[in-house]
């Protein structure tokens, strides 16, 4: 049983990829006008755009440039940045342990702050500290990184000068990135959190632990959380690929050297194999975070596995 | 509960009117032209003539603020109105009708939730050119898919019930099924994702134009005014502020009425359900 769901749900991903190639394939090709034209600029020699024509296969029927276009991505070749003057595999590997480093802290940022303070909100219905988180998830969801970002630079970087305002160092670099791109996140994690905790509590096998004696936060955390654990891993893992979107904006807002700070500098420079690369590249590491969370929901949760086949 | 739901519903839906009716007034209540420039006035702070201060090019930020209100409600009404009318037929479509149909929407939703969020948006906002009616052809070219899923599951659930075989054996056609009995039911859920979907799409465009990929300069919007003032945050933290908390305030509104409509309309909700 267990294996067919492994294998049911691993089967979507080459096809989601291969939509996604499709996809990033069309892009360039709805560029109004000529492309070509669009990145060298309109004094740009004929013979070079010519060759920059041919080099991109946009010479070729529709049919061949696709098949050329997924031939090439099946090797991992995804052409040359004209910004950089190097193969678009190489600038963006280059970028990607940035963007990583940035999300997983986030993630734990957003875990370890949001998890823990969603399950004691569920064990005081409407106390101070529930009304808090309350407004505290409110908050990180109503606040976008664009707002909360230039906020912290603000208050931490420029008034108090705690930490630097931008760029990607040690620890003390990594913590307003993470921090605004951890917000939207714990705001969502909160809410769920005490949600499925409050239900948990209220489960049979949680009262009767109660009946026998066990102190409030032993049946918090040997009981409840346990039982509440496979729905958030799930939601875990998808808002964790959530954060890779997030990256771009917040990654521009501090100069972090990641995927998404390329990407936009990519766009503002038209070069256009280079944005092509960089989507593909974001959305096959969200594609990998949501089959890795719904692989994780299936194992802890025999239901869904069962339910799925 | 009720009571406190129903309060908050009508703040959020009391706000939000707030946020159309200034949107709509701008030409009246702004007392400056958004567009024309003061160079000798420029990053002065709030005072006597502007009250929220002058923008890097002397600027009147409140008339831009006001103007800026057009674009992101105009941005978002239209996102949430071209999703919808693609989202909704297609969903109950499949949902009725099932089959390859069915099938077949359901692997292009797929492919389209494959890319984060803004990703999508920002790809095809870069590559058409940055200009409102890119903006909302790029959102809702993800945005149809959340209308798609509710009224597919909608139209599939009410495909076995009694009222639909009913009215099957009365002769109507699959088209006034959909449309006269399948509809009402799916409408709820659609309203409540149309509002979370203008906050969403309201967002979106403040992203986009915040990274110069959305509303065109020198045309006034939430997030091209918060990309300029991020620049003079130093010396001008107004200029940061003030389109900061209307797009908070918009979207805390549009939460509230969300979260509202959820309570109100029944529909299964995380946060009410422990109240």
């Amino acid at each position: 049983m267990m294996r067919r769901f492994v294998l049911r749900r691993l089967a979507l991903v080459p096809f989601t990829l291969l939509g996604a190639a499709l996809l990033v394939f069309a892009m360039l090709r709805l560029v109004p006008g000529d492309p070509v034209e669009i990145m060298l600029g309109e004094s740009a020699a004929p013979a070079d755009v010519a060759a920059l024509r041919h080099d991109l296969g946009l010479d070729l029927p529709l049919p061949a440039q696709l098949a050329r276009f997924l031939g090439r991505l099946a090797r991992g070749d995804l052409g040359d940045s004209l910004a950089f003057h190097a193969p678009v595999a190489r600038v963006i590997a280059a970028r990607y342990p940035a963007t990583l480093e940035l999300a997983l802290a986030a993630l734990l940022l957003a875990v370890a702050g949001a998890v823990p303070v969603g399950a004691l909100a569920a064990t005081r219905p409407s106390s101070p500290l529930d009304r808090t988180a309350r407004l505290v998830s409110l908050a990180g969801v109503c606040l976008p990184t664009f707002v909360v970002g230039p906020l912290l630079v603000l208050a931490f970087a420029i008034r108090l000068g705690w930490l630097p305002p931008s760029g990607r160092g040690g620890i003390a670099h990594l913590v307003l990135p993470a921090a605004t791109l951890a917000l939207g996140m714990a705001g969502i994690l909160v809410r769920l959190a005490r949600a499925r905790v409050r239900a948990a509590l209220a489960e049979d096998h949680v009262r009767t632990a109660r009946a026998k004696g066990a102190s409030p936060l032993r049946v918090l955390v040997c009981h409840a959380l346990p039982s509440a654990l496979p729905a958030l891993l799930a939601v875990i893992a998808l808002e964790a690929g959530a954060l890779l979107g997030g990256a771009i904006i917040v990654e521009t807002i501090f100069g972090w050297p990641g995927l998404g700070r390329l990407v936009v500098q990519a766009i503002a420079a038209r070069d256009y194999p280079l944005v092509q690369g960089c989507v593909l590249a974001i959305a096959a590491s969200y594609v990998a975070a949501n089959a890795v969370g719904d692989l994780l929901h299936g194992a802890l949760d025999p239901r869904l596995r069962d339910a799925g086949s | 509960m009720q009571g406190r739901s129903r309060g908050a519903w009508l703040a959020g839906a009391a706000a939000l009117g707030i946020v159309v009716l200034l949107a709509a007034a701008a030409p009246w209540i702004a007392t400056a032209d958004p567009l024309r420039t003061d160079l000798a006035g420029r990053l002065r702070p709030p005072g006597p003539g502007h009250p929220l201060g002058q923008d890097a090019l002397g600027r009147d930020v409140l008339a831009r603020l006001l103007f800026g209100a057009r674009a992101s409600l105009l941005v978002g009404g239209a996102t949430v109105a071209l999703s919808c009318a693609l989202g909704a037929p297609l969903g109950l479509l499949a949902g009725y009708r099932g089959g390859w149909l069915d099938e077949a929407i359901g692997r292009v939703i797929d492919v389209l939730l494959a890319f984060p969020g803004l990703l999508l948006a920002i790809a095809l906002a870069a590559v058409l050119g940055p200009s409102l009616r890119n903006v909302v052809l790029a959102l809702s070219l993800l945005g149809w898919t959340g209308y798609a899923r509710l009224a597919r599951a909608e139209a599939a659930a009410a495909r076995g019930c009694e009222f639909v075989t009913a009215a099957t054996a009365l002769g109507a056609g699959p088209l006034r099924i959909v449309v006269r009995h399948i509809l009402p039911q799916a409408a709820p859920t659609l309203v409540v994702q149309a509002t979370f979907g203008l906050c969403g799409a309201i967002t979106a465009e403040a992203g986009l134009s915040f990274l110069g990929l959305g509303v065109p300069p020198p045309q006034p919007s939430w997030g091209s005014m918060l990309g300029e003032g991020r620049e003079f945050l130093l010396v001008a933290p107004h200029l940061l502020l003030a389109p900061g908390t209307a797009l908070a305030f918009t979207v805390l509104a549009l939460q509230l009425l969300g979260d509202g409509l959820v309570a109100r309309l029944g529909a299964p909700q995380d946060w009410q359900r422990g109240q």
